[in-house]
């Protein structure tokens, strides 16, 4: 499959998939937060990271988005640093901040930063706003929406830049079943017109609904990752099994 | 007792009557006073941003001289004014000493400070929220700086405050910078001082009290604008 990175006609083609994370550990002071984590993961699939609270996913994230560097090992996006690989990708966090500004001036704002001409933004904002069922409330104050509303409106704004990967940190962890069930209907929008998503989330249904693979993190170590089928019915490991079965993992 | 009546009785009667002298005191006081912490703020929001955003070296030392210059004394600042506006001074061909423009300059001097640390603690705040938003984003440092001022404008309105009341309520710097002239430079403080020694009890209570109305009435008239506008953009 082929990925198109659209961004006002001037830069050329660049796909960033597969990406590949090699040897990669994280440090805090003492603590190794993220331990030699290696897996390569391709385009095509949905991603999903699981785990328990406090196992790496949100770090994975941040590393792989370039927010945070690796204390040893290395990310490449197809060869791309992290750092030149971010313009091609959009990340949304579990509490998206929005800018005190209304619902369409969110979006056209990341589109003027990404330089994206004038006249196309009221475009580009309107059709971002339509698929995330905004609308209606384009000129609404975004910090005034529900929670749901703002979570698909950081979406919204993440999309409209037509990254190549979207990465989610628990999405949908805030929100009651019908917002999620909103987000996961946008969310599989996205991921049809061809947008890689790895997305982490602790909720296992949600899990189950979206994912193509699996990520299993445990304490920093990637424990599990292969189809989402597989590690469902038949998991390896004895954490991803307890995991799975709703025992706590504490050690 | 029976003076101290008195006089706050004419001095009323002075606010009420609208009387000329005391009107053009309050005027040119306004004068003074608003343009200097107009200039203030476009000099101080975006230093106070900056030290907050940029990663330079001497960054935390500018911090430290922003927070300790906000207790500049007015007296040394005028003095200091003085000396470079004075006739055989290096400012002294552009001829500002004992005009308004030198009291709107020293209030500047005053005022900048207060408003830069003040702002620079408030963008620290919103940095620390929007940081790895904006990152993602691909906003870089500059743009960084124009976004927060933007969303922190409801909070920042308190450090512009803040500066408006040093500047309307200052009397060392602008009376050794502007000489207290009558009709030409002498603003509220500094008539309330001269007044007040001189004996004339009645105009300096009277613009005593115009000088703690104005004073809340602006603090009252900005905090209800924020307040409406942050009601309505969240």
């Amino acid at each position: 499959m082929r990925f198109r990175h659209d961004n006002g006609g001037e830069r050329a083609t660049q796909t960033i998939c597969p990406l590949v994370l090699h040897e990669v550990c994280y440090e805090a002071g003492e603590q190794r937060l993220i331990d030699h984590i290696s897996c390569t993961l391709e385009a095509q699939a949905y991603t999903m990271v699981l785990g328990p609270n406090g196992a790496g996913k949100s770090l994975l994230l941040r590393l792989c988005h370039g927010l945070i560097s690796p204390s040893s090992g290395s990310i490449l996006w197809n060869g791309l640093a992290v750092r030149e690989a971010r313009r091609y990708q959009a990340m949304v966090f579990q509490r998206p901040v929005l800018l005190r500004r209304t619902v369409a001036a969110n979006i056209s704002y990341v589109l003027s930063i990404h330089g994206r001409p004038c006249r196309q933004r009221q475009t580009l904002v309107s059709q971002a706003l339509k698929q995330a069922g905004l609308l209606d409330l384009a000129g609404r104050p975004a910090r005034l929406l529900s929670g749901g509303e703002q979570q698909r409106l950081a979406l919204a704004r993440a999309w409209a830049l037509k990254p190549q990967v979207l990465l989610l940190d628990e999405p949908t962890a805030s929100l009651d079943p019908a917002a999620t069930q909103m987000v996961e209907v946008f969310l599989e929008q996205i991921s049809k017109t061809g947008t890689k998503i790895i997305m982490t989330t602790h909720d296992l249904g949600q899990a189950r609904r979206l994912a193509d693979e699996v990520l299993f993190l445990h304490r920093g170590r990637l424990v599990e990752h292969g189809p989402a089928a597989e590690f469902f019915s038949a998991p390896q490991s004895k954490e991803a099994t307890a995991f799975l079965a709703g025992h706590l993992l504490w050690s | 007792m029976h003076d101290f009546t008195a006089a706050f009785g004419t001095a009323l009667a002075l606010i009420v009557e609208f009387d000329h002298d005391l009107v053009a005191i309050v005027s040119l006081s306004l004068v003074v006073s608003l343009p200097a912490v107009g200039l203030a703020a476009v000099c101080g929001l975006p230093l106070g941003a900056a030290v907050a955003v940029l990663q330079f070296p001497g960054r935390s030392l500018l911090g430290t001289l922003l927070n300790a210059t906000m207790g500049l004394p007015p007296v040394v600042v005028g003095l200091a004014l003085y000396v470079l506006l004075s006739r055989a001074g290096p400012l002294g061909e552009l001829g500002l000493l004992y005009t308004p423009a030198a009291m709107i300059l020293a209030q500047c001097i005053l005022v900048t400070p207060i408003i830069a640390a003040l702002t620079r603690q408030t963008i620290a705040d919103l940095h620390e929220e929007y940081d790895e938003q904006l990152r993602s984003l691909g906003v870089g440092p500059w743009r960084t700086i124009g976004t927060l001022l933007w969303d922190g404008r409801f909070s920042l309105l308190t450090a512009v405050l803040a500066g408006l009341g040093r500047a309307s309520a200052e009397v060392g710097a602008v009376i050794i910078v502007g000489g207290n002239i009558n009709h030409v430079t002498r603003v509220m403080t500094t008539t309330i001082a001269l007044e007040t020694s001189k004996g004339n009890l009645p105009l300096a209570l009277g613009l005593g009290i115009i000088l703690v109305l104005l004073t809340f009435m602006l603090n009252a008239a900005a905090l209800a604008i924020r307040d409406v506008t942050k009601r309505a953009y969240g």
